[in-house]
């Protein structure tokens, strides 16, 4: 009989997610601790921390403690296979960017590799979005494009440490800067205010994308435009118990990712806690000429937000002394836990442990 | 009962400042005024709690979501780089981040320059960008003794009249980058109080716009 109360937040997480990746028939990758290093280093930018935990195996290759989840999936995935939908729950091994040492942090997440048409994208968003509701009922998806971004960076005629510039102030909603940093390398005016329009938007679909798409026509793929703002609004109107939201401050390494890039948050869990995209850029530096998107959840950032009732150590304490019978005592322990509780019998009772009941158990089996 | 906002404002005199700012854009705190040692306030009505932070912290409560919203100097954004959203610039505390040195100093591109900072990733990226050999020597305070006693070529620091570096015979050769305190928010918190800080944000932004 499976007690799921038992299991951290976390884990009963991991424990939904898989549930309902499966649901949508994506199959678990199993996949090894170690990767070649070799992998990393040719796509070092796709990583979100280059500090990699390497060591020599047996045959003198150099192998890392995966960073990252993502590459392998691809690596190891088949050109020929029309769609290959996985979902993963690994340890991955980063260095954590504010104590500087390396964590083990626990990530869930899917990849839908291959022949990848308008429905997978809907389907891998939407996954996303019940992902987020699955974890909390406060929840909202932010969705940009790097297609439309991009269009509009590059109507501004910028060079390329310009827009590596424009592309930080973006992501941190910059605008005072952004705007300056435009300014001063020559970019017109009206492309400028169109740029900070963008960035500054932020809200459901239905409220954002009709008075944005038209100020947007000018400059970007109208079939580009039309896709993103349809898919938005479906999902608007599709996903319960998630809030979706357009966003176009999230961006990801251009090198990588193109078309639709997506971030998750919970109310209460100060970082985003899921990131995905199309990462179409990836797979084509891996020689590959089908596409992909992807998303994962990082575990680790729900450990305080969805722990237990950590209160007490234990429901019930069972104090016992020397004369108690090992039978009878077992027996009344198993009794007493029967309904889910977490009894603990003891001989003599620890100074700071805290529970909910005291029971003593006597000699003859009484309590 | 009413979801707080939870902002984050430096201690000091800057601090006061931006609070007055606050206050006029119409989200107030009446008990910050009393004349106690307090560091936490709040505007229950209105859903306000504020709290005074050591300036160089503020961008960690911001980060960490314990703030919601708060104002940093960039000096400090840019040193310690924060995943937060950086959403004004509130035209307070202007200074300016730049590379000073000993009025006798003549620059040796030959040579590794030796550079004394507290900011050492902003002297770092200021030197790669010009492809400078550097050897930074991070230090914590008192920056402007270490080109005089030879632990350094250079320092780079904050200006703000420049008269401590005149009293140490040092002279500015370079600005880095101009300073001013920013308003920043936690990019969760940003999204489930989006109403009430965009409305911060406007008020804010109203009364820098009518400055300048």
């Amino acid at each position: 009989m499976t007690n799921v109360s038992v299991l951290r937040g976390d884990e009963r997480a991991a424990l939904a997610l898989r549930a309902l990746y499966s649901r949508y028939g994506y199959t678990q990758y199993k996949m090894n601790k170690f990767e070649e290093y070799d992998l990393y280093v040719r796509n070092k930018d796709f990583l979100i921390s280059d500090n990699i935990i390497t060591f020599t195996d047996t045959g003198g290759k150099l192998m890392a403690l995966k960073p990252d989840v993502t590459l392998s999936i691809v690596k190891n995935s088949r050109l020929d296979a029309g769609v290959e939908k996985v979902y993963y729950q690994e340890n991955v091994y980063r260095i954590s960017d504010r104590s500087g040492s390396f964590r083990e942090i626990m990530q869930v997440g899917l990849e839908c590799i291959g022949q990848v048409d308008r429905y997978c994208i809907f389907e891998v968003l939407q996954l996303a979005a019940k992902s987020l509701a699955a974890i909390s009922a406060d929840t909202v998806l932010d969705i940009s494009h790097l297609g439309i971004v991009s269009a509009v960076l590059d109507a501004l005629a910028v060079d390329g440490t310009t827009r590596s510039a424009l592309l930080r102030c973006i992501g941190e909603k910059n605008l005072h800067e952004m705007t300056t940093i435009a300014a001063n390398a020559g970019a017109d005016a009206d492309r400028i205010a169109l740029l900070a329009r963008l960035v500054a938007a932020s809200g459901k679909p239905s409220d954002i994308l009709p008075t944005l798409v038209p100020a947007l026509s000018s400059l970007v793929d109208s079939a580009m435009l039309q896709d993103f703002a349809a898919l938005a609004q479906s999902l608007e109107e599709s996903v319960q118990g998630c809030t979706v939201h357009i966003d176009f401050s999230v961006v990801s390494d251009m090198g990588y990712y193109n078309g639709i890039v997506f971030k998750g948050f919970v109310a209460g869990v100060p970082a985003g806690l899921l990131s995905g995209g199309e990462y179409n850029g990836l797979m084509k530096k891996m020689g590959r000429t089908d596409r992909a998107i992807g998303f994962a959840v990082y575990l680790d950032a729900l450990e305080r937000h969805l722990e237990s009732d950590l209160s007490f150590d234990v429901d019930t304490v069972v104090l016992y002394d020397d004369s108690a019978d090992p039978a009878a005592l077992a027996a009344f322990v198993e009794a007493e836990s029967a309904d889910g509780k977490a009894v603990l019998a003891l001989g003599a009772l620890p100074e700071k442990l805290r529970y909910r009941t005291l029971r003593k158990f006597d000699g003859r089996g009484n309590a | 009962m009413k979801q707080m906002l939870n902002i984050a404002l430096p201690k000091g005199r800057l601090g006061e400042k931006v609070y007055a700012m606050f206050e006029k854009a119409g989200f107030p705190c009446p008990a910050i005024h009393e004349d106690n040692r307090k560091l936490i306030f709040e505007n229950e009505e209105l859903g306000l709690r504020f709290f005074w932070a050591k300036p160089s912290d503020v961008p960690i409560y911001v980060e960490r979501g314990v703030a919601d919203i708060g104002v940093a100097g960039k000096d400090i954004l840019l040193e310690y780089r924060p995943d937060v959203y950086e959403l004004l610039d509130l035209d307070l505390g202007k200074c300016r981040m730049a590379v000073a040195a000993p009025k006798s100093f003549h620059d040796d591109p030959r040579r590794t320059l030796r550079v004394a900072t507290k900011f050492s990733r902003i002297a770092a990226n200021y030197y790669a960008a010009q492809g400078r050999e550097i050897d930074i020597i991070h230090l914590n305070g008192s920056i402007e003794i270490a080109p005089i006693i030879g632990l350094s070529d250079v320092i780079v620091d904050i200006v703000e009249t420049g008269t401590t570096l005149k009293e140490n015979d040092l002279e500015v050769i370079a600005t880095v980058v101009p300073i001013s305190a920013r308003l920043i928010a936690n990019k969760s918190g940003y999204k489930f109080k989006n109403e009430t800080i965009e409305e911060i944000v406007r008020g804010i932004a109203a009364q820098i716009n009518a400055k300048s």
